[in-house]
């Protein structure tokens, strides 16, 4: 099973790369860009068995640090 | 009575030498080392160091990965215990990833890398860490780092100010830190973690020594004078 993993920073958290980003897109000319925050994106390949809790225990207990980010996950059809 | 101490190294550390010498010289007796791989700590230890450095190149997050390595689950089982547990820089960031201290470390709201002296003021001067300093003393102490933008939640922030856990705080400006907080206490008191290096300030060769009273302070206070 194919699984993709979306991690993002939480509303509120200063995001120092997608400032950056962001700035840099403006340098390219590109107008009208109103915010950028900056991810990451995981993509398992996982026992078909595999439980949602599993999967949400993967992701709290290391994919991403729930102080900071929200996950989502995203089963994907093979 | 001998200071029994452990610096543990995780791959890409890089100042664990530097923290073993501090220890080292300023106890009279060497710092044990121990490796990442290990699952248990040598018996007895007075205390434990989580060094600077990039462990496992910063992957994931800063010091993610080194926080669940085998050896972290022994520290953490130490730390409840009671023993004082210190981490610099990258051992800040592994603190907060395995959950011994609130909060976490972004990267520097510069973007830049930080790389220099910067002036601290000693906000607990009562932990075992601190006791060496005056309340408000202002100490320099330096800095290299990426990610060393501290945050927490508001909440969590007025609470560690509340219980007197932030131990420094930065005098200017230096990474977007919330609160210029620099260094936080755990609410026992035996787990700090700061961004700055007292053990880069240790010698007069390093250019100053205001980082000693950190180490004195923690002998003194478990082994006696």
């Amino acid at each position: 099973m194919k699984v993709r993993v979306h991690v993002s920073l939480k509303p509120g958290v200063l995001d120092p790369q997608g400032r950056a980003i962001h700035h840099s897109l403006e340098g390219l000319g590109f107008s009208g860009v109103n915010d950028v925050r900056a991810g990451r994106l995981f993509e398992l390949d996982v026992a078909d068995s595999t439980s949602d809790e599993a999967l949400d225990d993967m992701c709290r207990k290391l994919l991403a640090n729930m102080v900071i980010e929200n996950y989502r996950i995203e089963k994907v059809a093979a | 009575m001998a200071f029994r101490s452990a610096v543990i190294t995780f791959p890409g550390s890089n100042c664990d030498r530097d923290m073993a010498e501090a220890l080292g010289k300023i106890s009279g007796t060497p710092a044990l080392r121990v490796w990442h791989g290990d699952h248990d700590l040598p018996e007895g230890l007075d205390f434990i160091a989580l060094p600077g450095g990039f462990s496992y190149g910063d992957y994931l997050r800063c010091g993610a990965i080194a926080s669940r390595s085998p050896v972290m689950q022994a520290v953490v089982a130490a730390a409840e215990r009671g023993v004082p547990v210190l981490g610099v820089c990258n051992g800040f960031q592994v603190l907060t990833e395995s959950g011994l201290l609130p909060g976490a470390l972004l990267r520097n709201s510069v973007i830049r890398f930080v790389c220099r002296d910067v002036a601290l003021k000693v906000e607990n001067a009562q932990s075992l860490f601190t006791a060496g300093y005056a309340a408000g003393q202002e100490i320099s102490i330096p800095v290299a780092h990426h990610d060393g933008n501290y945050f927490a939640d508001d909440a969590t922030l007025d609470r560690l100010e509340g219980e007197g856990r932030v131990a420094f705080r930065y005098g200017d400006e230096v990474n977007g830190s919330a609160r210029r907080i620099a260094g936080v206490l755990n609410a026992a008191g035996n787990v700090l973690g700061m961004m700055p290096h007292p053990e880069r300030a240790v010698e007069t060769t390093h250019g100053g020594t205001d980082g000693r009273a950190l180490f004195e302070s923690a002998i003194k206070g478990l082994v006696g004078a």
